[in-house]
């Protein structure tokens, strides 16, 4: 057994956490913790930034630094933690609504400057703290409290737009598969440079209630059916494609960050000055 | 598991939520889900120690030990 | 380049940067905004050669948000922006005012509302500065009306924001800010650099939000031994999410108590001109040097006018505007909106002093003649 604990990366003391009965949430925090432990990054080495939401509450319950701020804007205040100190390994943890929907704008182009950060988004569906309302990626026709009837609109695919704005890293997996969600994060936490790790997660109570099922356990069957590698996904015919989604590492590349470019091409000093 | 070596699985009842994804996805069925959905450890000696029940568990409320 | 020493001819704009550079600002985060861009752009040259780093955000509301990421990571850390960009930075600036982060937001003042005149001043901010975010809150605002004085503020702005663990705001305005002038840099070692307060208190028994007899925090920057949690949450000493109303309660009232309390340290104002008069000129930024001209032209007509000029915009002189109620027969504010100070002023008046309001909101500064014909008239 490893002498580095998870428990010591979670405020264990806050817990039982808020979430609901079979949210994937918690088994993120946990892998999480797993994570940071494994890596062997001391907790005052990390800073954990999250926004508002389900999984916007997880600062509460983490033993690194953390910073707690408004909704959407994670990813901002990341961008300026990790530029205030860049020894820092900084972590983003955001819901859909906070990282694509409100927050869109700061994850396209954290992204594209590729800062030195690991963004962790729980993609649930919909707002789960507000009471199930409709997201960027919430499907088409998929029942919401603000979509009683269905939704109109299509949903993002969070991994693709990352990729397209540039990301060094970006992977796609379910607290089902938690295995790879513990390894991803490493991997993720690791890559310098921005990295997505989207984490399709149950919401039993509002988006699993109002299109799969309210059981945690049908909820955890969905992700476990639904689920398919990145390479058995690619050989799928579209209509299987409809019913699936791809789990695994999309993109891998090591394009330089924006620190170690902005350093590269800001090379002068003040002379006489401090 | 070695022969000799002996497994522990607690289930902190102040943090379990009853969801039962523990019991439904062990693949040694170690789990039995009483009639309140508490979770209880029926059969230990199955355990394989594969740890999916401790990282599945979305309260946080299983610990696994193993007691050489 | 060398970092500029002694007597100088700048402009507002770049002044600002060199007092943010002096007062140790490392980390910028803004959008371009007219009349305000020269500080982002000089900064985007500057503050890599002393090791800094300049960003040019998406947009305001992450201008703002990266500016808090940078300060808690313990870099002093600045932003600039105008009307538009103002109004999206409340959000966080919410944030920093209840986390209590130092930073500094710099607005030159456009004409509003909306996009309203991008090229042409106003005053129109005065009360979005104090109360543009949502909630109660205090807020140190400081108004330049020089470019020797955007200089010395920009530095006392940083030491305010660092000493009392609270946002301040630079309220300028385009005239301040883009008219060129001579200013006195000081040397290095004569400067007076406030740092934030550390944690003075063993590891174990560290509690970030816990005050002393002075209510302010000692907030650890993220990376020390001191584990650190901030939340724009409802929040209790230790930065957990909290919400008894107890402690909702007791976090707002020692925000404002930490302010409150220091009034006269933040309060700065100057008088000018006789003591006392029989008309009292109270202004601020751009049109306080119409209103100098005024009391310099009303001494040659014999008319007996001074000037008070509000540096600190907030909190709010109570006290000096008081003594300038007592003792006036008459007092005239002119302002570049439609009397926000006015209206302030008239909260303090229980003496029914005459109050003169002029307003302007074509994005034209208010010229001397208007001030004195609005005087005569008065007087007659």
């Amino acid at each position: 057994m490893s002498t580095n604990s998870y428990k010591n990366y979670l405020k264990e003391e806050h817990f039982p956490h808020i979430w609901c009965p079979g949210c994937g949430d918690g088994i993120v925090l946990h892998a999480y913790a797993i994570a940071l432990a494994e890596l062997g990054l001391a907790p005052k080495e990390v800073v954990t930034v999250t926004g508002i939401g389900c999984w916007g509450k997880s600062d509460d319950y983490v033993a690194t630094h953390a910073l707690h701020g408004t909704h959407g804007r994670a990813l901002a205040y990341a961008t300026g933690v990790k530029l205030g100190n860049p020894v820092l390994t900084v972590i983003a943890l955001m819901g859909d609504g906070d990282a694509v929907t409100i927050g869109g704008n700061h994850f396209i182009h954290a992204a594209r400057r590729n800062i030195d950060l690991t963004a962790v988004v729980i993609n649930n569906f919909n707002y789960g703290m507000t009471g199930g309302q409709y997201s960027a990626t919430t499907p088409l026709k998929s029942k919401t409290t603000t979509s009683p009837l269905g939704n109109a609109e299509p949903g993002f695919d969070i991994c693709s737009l990352a990729e397209a704005a540039g990301a060094n890293f970006v992977a796609r997996t379910t607290p089902f598969h938690v295995v790879s969600l513990k390894n991803l994060l490493k991997e993720g936490i690791q890559k310098k440079g921005f990295s997505l790790i989207e984490v399709i997660t149950p919401c039993p109570t509002y988006f699993g209630r109002y299109n799969i099922n309210s059981s945690p356990v049908a909820n955890m069957h969905w992700l476990k059916d639904k689920a398919v590698s990145v390479s058995r996904y690619q050989h799928m015919t579209d209509e299987d494609k409809l019913q699936h989604f791809a789990i695994g590492t999309f993109v891998n590349k090591d394009r330089p960050d924006f620190y170690t470019m902005y350093q590269q091409i800001n090379d002068c000093k003040w002379e006489g000055g401090r | 598991m070695k022969a000799k070596e002996k497994i522990r699985i607690s289930i902190d009842e102040n943090l379990c939520k009853r969801c039962g994804i523990c019991s439904e996805f062990c693949s040694e069925k170690v789990f039995l889900e009483l009639d309140n959905g508490m979770p209880q450890v029926t059969v230990p000696e199955n355990c394989i120690v594969c740890h999916l029940c401790d990282w599945r568990c979305p309260d946080l409320a299983i610990t696994l030990e193993v007691i050489s | 380049m060398k970092r500029p020493v002694g007597k100088q001819f700048m402009q507002g704009n770049e002044a600002c940067v060199f007092g943010a550079i002096d007062a140790g600002a490392r980390f910028y985060a803004g959008y371009p905004i007219t009349p305000s861009s020269e500080i982002a752009e000089l900064c985007a040259k500057f503050l890599p050669q002393v090791g800094g780093v300049f960003l040019q955000m998406e947009d305001e509301l992450g201008s703002m948000a990266a500016v808090i990421g940078a300060s808690t990571a313990g870099t002093k850390a600045f932003t600039a922006t105008s009307g538009p960009g103002f109004t999206l930075m409340q959000e966080n600036l919410g944030m920093a005012i209840y986390t209590e982060v130092p930073c500094v937001l710099v607005n030159i003042q456009r004409n509003g509302p909306s996009t309203g005149l991008a090229t042409r001043p106003a005053q129109g901010d005065v009360m979005q500065a104090r109360w543009g975010t949502h909630g109660d809150h205090p807020i140190i605002v400081l108004s330049p009306s020089s470019v020797q004085e955007f200089y010395d503020l920009t530095l006392r702005a940083f030491n305010l924001s660092e000493k009392y663990s609270i946002p301040v705001i630079l309220l300028s305005d385009e005239v301040i800010g883009h008219m060129r002038e001579d200013l006195v840099i000081p040397e290095l070692e004569d400067l007076v650099i406030v740092n934030r307060k550390l944690p003075n208190k063993p590891i174990k028994e560290y509690r970030a939000y816990q005050t002393e007899n002075d209510d302010i925090p000692r907030i650890a920057p993220f990376g020390s031994e001191y584990i650190v949690h901030i939340s724009s949450s409802c929040h209790d000493e230790t930065g957990f999410t909290h919400s008894k109303p107890q402690t909702a309660d007791q976090l707002v009232r020692r925000l404002h108590r930490k302010i409150e309390r220091n009034q006269e340290d933040i309060i700065q104002v100057e008088w000018f001109g006789p003591r006392k008069a029989d008309v009292c000129i109270i202004a601020y930024g751009a049109v306080s040097r119409t209103a100098k001209q005024v009391v310099v032209d009303a001494q040659e007509k014999g008319l007996s006018v001074n000037l008070l000029r509000l540096i600190t915009h907030w909190p709010f002189p109570d006290e000096q505007v008081k003594e300038a109620l007592s003792q006036a027969k008459v007092i005239i504010v002119p302002e570049m909106n439609l009397g926000q100070v006015a209206q302030e002023i008239l909260r303090l008046n229980s003496l029914q002093t005459p109050i003169y309001s002029i307003t302007r909101i074509d994005g034209e500064i208010i010229m001397p003649s208007e001030i004195m014909s609005k005087i005569e008239e008065v007087i007659r």
